[in-house]
């Protein structure tokens, strides 16, 4: 039914900019001057029925399933839903809905197969008004657009407001998703710091999430307490940088002042390569090959480490960061002006000197941005840690044991069985708006720093 | 640079010789360093290269065994769990009985519903005896490729001593065969690693995708106009760059809670599809393909919106007739490298449900599927053998879209981007 709304829609379009732009043609043959051409006469007609009409299709498919869910929970018969939790409403609803679809699995409740009855007839009916609503608009909207052809009509002026309204929306999609974000991360927060106390999140020292959903799994008694699982980002984090900025810094000084432009034309490119390999691929690399090569080196010099080491995932972080660091610091010292660069030389210092004393230090703000936006990704990287790092958070800074962090925790809260009244799914959300909060707070100090540094020499 | 005294021996004493041997000591440890880290970042990729090659490239191949399989004449309903299992049966008469209960094991389970298809697709074979390949089952997979050494002690390995002389029989008898694995590529997912394959993910990858790129791609092209071409310099314009700016940055598992949150719990978008999941990658591609079209209309001179407007064409005339075609290579590079990263996008994914176990690939993109890197996730936490050579596998399959699209995107930005 929606497929044919959308066909309706379009044959609607296309017959408003044939009549209209017909129309507009004829009256220019007998000689009518017009103000705009023919084309644009078609245009508006068409834009005038395809806007409203989108619009109005939409908002019915997303307003639709709620709607027919609310009348269907509602019309079910008295006290049947007493003293049921918000989690065991919704289970019954998911299986109302299962049973519309045609699975049933053993024998449900008659008033439960006479509510997905229900359920298949209000949706064929919203399709058939869905429909009917398009194509009785669709006529209107055609009509109305059809009076407009004359020859003092501004169809132009028309077309480029409403496709100037257009692009204004498509550039507010960005503000609408940023909305969304903090909105849902805010409001299940709430929901979340309503079960547990703001204070034993923030200060809390256990983290021990896995609550029991249903009353008959066996879990543990719950804390949540966030400080454990920062702490294991932050170790994680700081392995990551460890490796990965010398390795950056030092080959983006030599890629900048030492090496021949066909060394830079075939080494740039393949350090790319770096930041274009998939995390998952990564995290796969760090549990095949990492993880059991640091473990047997340690077995070698007695030392015992865990399978889920922070170093592998550290480390094989620090791979996918190497190409960030070094293109960031390459960009720094390539804009440190010329005239820096010569003096130094002209008084007679060596290239590395050069590159030491007066470059590097010119471009450090520039190089400290980069390094910044860097640690914001390796909090925010999620694949590698779920793959590589721990799940249990422990208070540790030994970057040998398995340590947890911030992402892994959000993913393995959220695999699998999730309701929104259950204090481990929304505990999900509060880690989101942590890290949300972080990372958008390192990202904006970075750019600072960075805006401020370009100032300096422009 | 040290203090030299020059009166004490100018630029030939020994000081100063020291000094500047000295001084070009540094400069090469300071070279040698950068060639060092150089060769570091380069020696990391050929290992994370060798080492998926290493372990992937034996899931390209399938060993499997020909059978001869008997169907009674006249029944259309034959029982093909029986029939398989006499047509191993067959090939080990004579066989001492340790052999013979091994046999069957040395199949995969799916064998019997390889051959049911086969026979529903050529129904004369019923009544007759005819010769198929069916895959055998992953420990033997692993013994033929050499993985299971049979130098282990038997408690230790996964096939048993008569297991290995059942098989090395039907070697023998030139039964065994290893073809290309075209399961990999026509099957959806399996428990079992020998029948286990990625259509499904591949199909919904590209189902999400599309949706990201139908989505994605006229809303970026919009908001790009409207910012490069029209905007006025004021509080709006600003408020959105800092958006787009920040969009950017944003850590892709936040995507997937307000997927979660929007999506699926207020309007009850379907869990695991295709759909969904390109909705989400299309938000996080947004920022991608904006600033990408924003360099490309940037690098459009000045002179052709003025020659336009000189001949008397509209401020939206400039954009659509002129401006925006010269840019379309631009924007289509920047927006198949905006997809490349979202069809290795896997964080968001996971949250809205795409990682569920998936027999069969979906036929619209409203049923649940997995996508490639799900699918990449789901296989390394299986505990089989046989999916770790497996999930190599996949990951070379994903690379290799990833180097077409970016090969593509590389193509089209030398074959048609000008230089004004």
């Amino acid at each position: 039914m929606t497929l044919f709304a959308f066909a309706l829609l379009f044959a609607a379009t296309v017959a408003a900019y044939m009549l209209n732009r017909a129309a507009a043609a004829s009256l220019a043959r007998r000689g009518e001057r017009l103000h705009s051409l023919a084309t644009f006469h078609g245009g508006f007609a068409a834009l005038v029925v395809l806007l409203p009409v989108f619009l109005v299709i939409l908002l019915w498919l997303l307003f639709q399933g709620p709607v027919i869910s609310a009348l269907v929970m509602g019309g079910l018969p008295e006290g049947v839903l007493d003293g049921l939790g918000k989690g065991e409403v919704s289970l019954i609803a998911a299986e109302i809905q299962s049973i519309a679809a045609g699975q049933v699995f053993g024998t449900p409740e008659p008033w439960k197969l006479e509510a997905a009855e229900r359920l298949v007839r209000l949706r064929a009916t919203s399709g058939t008004l869905l429909v009917v609503t398009v194509a009785a608009l669709s006529v209107v909207l055609l009509f109305l657009a059809r009076r407009t052809v004359a020859p003092e009509f501004r169809a132009r002026h028309g077309v480029e407001r409403m496709v100037l309204g257009i692009l204004v929306f498509c550039s507010t999609v960005a503000i609408f998703t940023t909305v969304g974000i903090v909105l849902s991360l805010i409001y299940e927060s709430w929901q979340f710091f309503r079960l547990v106390p703001i204070t034993e999140f923030l200060f809390g020292t256990n983290w021990e999430p896995q609550i029991p959903i249903r009353a008959d799994q066996i879990a543990g008694a719950g804390a949540f307490g966030w400080l454990p699982v920062i702490l294991g980002t932050v170790v994680i984090t700081v392995i990551a940088l460890a490796v990965s900025v010398p390795i950056g810094l030092f080959s983006a000084i030599y890629l900048n002042e030492f090496a021949s432009r066909r060394m830079r034309a075939v080494v740039k490119p393949v350090l790319e390569i770096l930041a274009g390999v998939p995390t998952v691929v990564y995290g796969f690399f760090a549990v095949l090959t990492v993880a059991p090569a640091l473990r047997a080196a340690g077995a070698e010099f007695g030392i015992p480490i865990s399978p889920n080491t922070a170093l592998a995932a550290g480390s094989v972080m620090a791979i996918m960061l190497i190409p960030f660091i070094s293109s960031f610091t390459d960009d720094a010292l390539a804009a440190v002006p010329r005239a820096l660069r010569d003096g130094s030389l002209a008084l007679g210092a060596t290239r590395g000197e050069t590159m030491l004393k007066v470059l590097f230090p010119a471009a450090i703000p520039g190089i400290v941005g980069g390094i910044l936006l860097a640690v914001s990704r390796a909090i925010g990287e999620t694949m590698i840690v779920v793959m590589a790092a721990g799940l249990i958070a422990t208070m540790t800074i030994n970057p040998l044991d398995s340590v947890t962090t911030v992402t892994v925790q959000i993913v393995t809260l959220l695999i699998g069985d999730t309701s929104f009244d259950n204090p481990k799914t929304l505990a999900a959300f509060a880690l989101g708006m942590m890290l949300f909060i972080v990372t958008l707070g390192i990202n904006i100090l970075a750019l600072r720093i960075v805006r401020k540094y370009r100032e300096l020499y422009d | 640079m040290a203090d030299i005294d020059i009166a004490a021996g100018g630029w030939t004493s020994e000081a100063s010789r020291e000094n500047v041997r000295r001084r070009r000591r540094g400069e090469l440890w300071l070279k040698a360093a950068g060639l060092v880290a150089i060769t570091i970042a380069f020696a990391m990729l050929l290992t994370l290269l060798a080492s998926l090659v290493i372990t992937g490239f034996r899931a390209f191949t399938q060993t499997h065994v020909t059978l001869q399989v008997t169907l009674p004449p006249g029944d259309e309903t034959p029982s093909f769990r029986a029939a398989t299992r006499g047509a191993i049966e067959a090939l080990f008469e004579g066989a001492d009985e340790a052999q013979k209960r091994e046999a069957s094991r040395i199949l995969s389970s799916g064998a019997q519903y390889i051959i049911e298809s086969h026979v529903a697709a050529n129904p004369d074979l019923i009544g007759q005896t005819f010769s198929i390949r069916v895959p055998v089952s992953d420990p033997y997979d692993q013994l033929a490729k050499g993985l299971i050494d049979r130098e282990t002690p038997e408690a230790l390995r996964r096939v048993s001593d008569a297991g290995i002389a059942a098989f090395d029989r039907l070697s023998e008898a030139g039964l065994i065969s290893r073809p290309f694995n075209t399961a990999l590529f026509v099957n959806a997912d399996s428990r079992f690693p020998e029948l286990a394959g990625l259509k499904g993910a591949i199909i919904g990858s590209f189902y999400a995708l599309l949706t990201c790129f139908l989505i994605s791609f006229p809303i970026g092209i919009g908001a790009a106009i409207y910012l490069e071409e029209f905007a006025r310099k004021n509080r709006l314009s600003d408020f959105i760059e800092i958006n787009i700016n920040n969009l950017a940055a944003v850590p892709s598992v936040v995507f997937g809670l307000l997927a979660l949150a929007v999506f699926l719990n207020w309007f009850g978008l379907p869990r695991g599809a295709p759909f969904v999941g390109g909705l989400t990658l299309a938000l996080m591609t947004l920022p991608t393909i904006i600033i990408a079209t924003r360099a490309a209309l940037k690098a459009v001179p000045p002179s052709i919106r003025e020659a336009a407007l000189g001949v008397g064409a509209s401020k939206q005339q400039v954009v659509f007739h002129h401006v925006l075609p010269l840019a379309m290579p631009g924007i289509l590079t920047g927006t198949i490298i905006g997809l490349a990263q979202a069809l290795g996008e896997t964080a968001p994914l996971l949250l809205i449900g795409m990682n569920a176990f998936i027999t069969a690939a979906p036929s619209t993109p409203f049923d649940s599927a997995t996508a490639l890197p799900t699918q990449i996730f789901i296989w390394a936490d299986s505990p089989e053998r046989g999916f770790v050579s497996r999930t190599s596998a996949a990951i070379l399959v994903l690379l290799g879209f990833l180097v077409l699209m970016n090969a593509l995107a590389i193509y089209l930005r030398n074959r048609f981007e000008r230089r004004w």
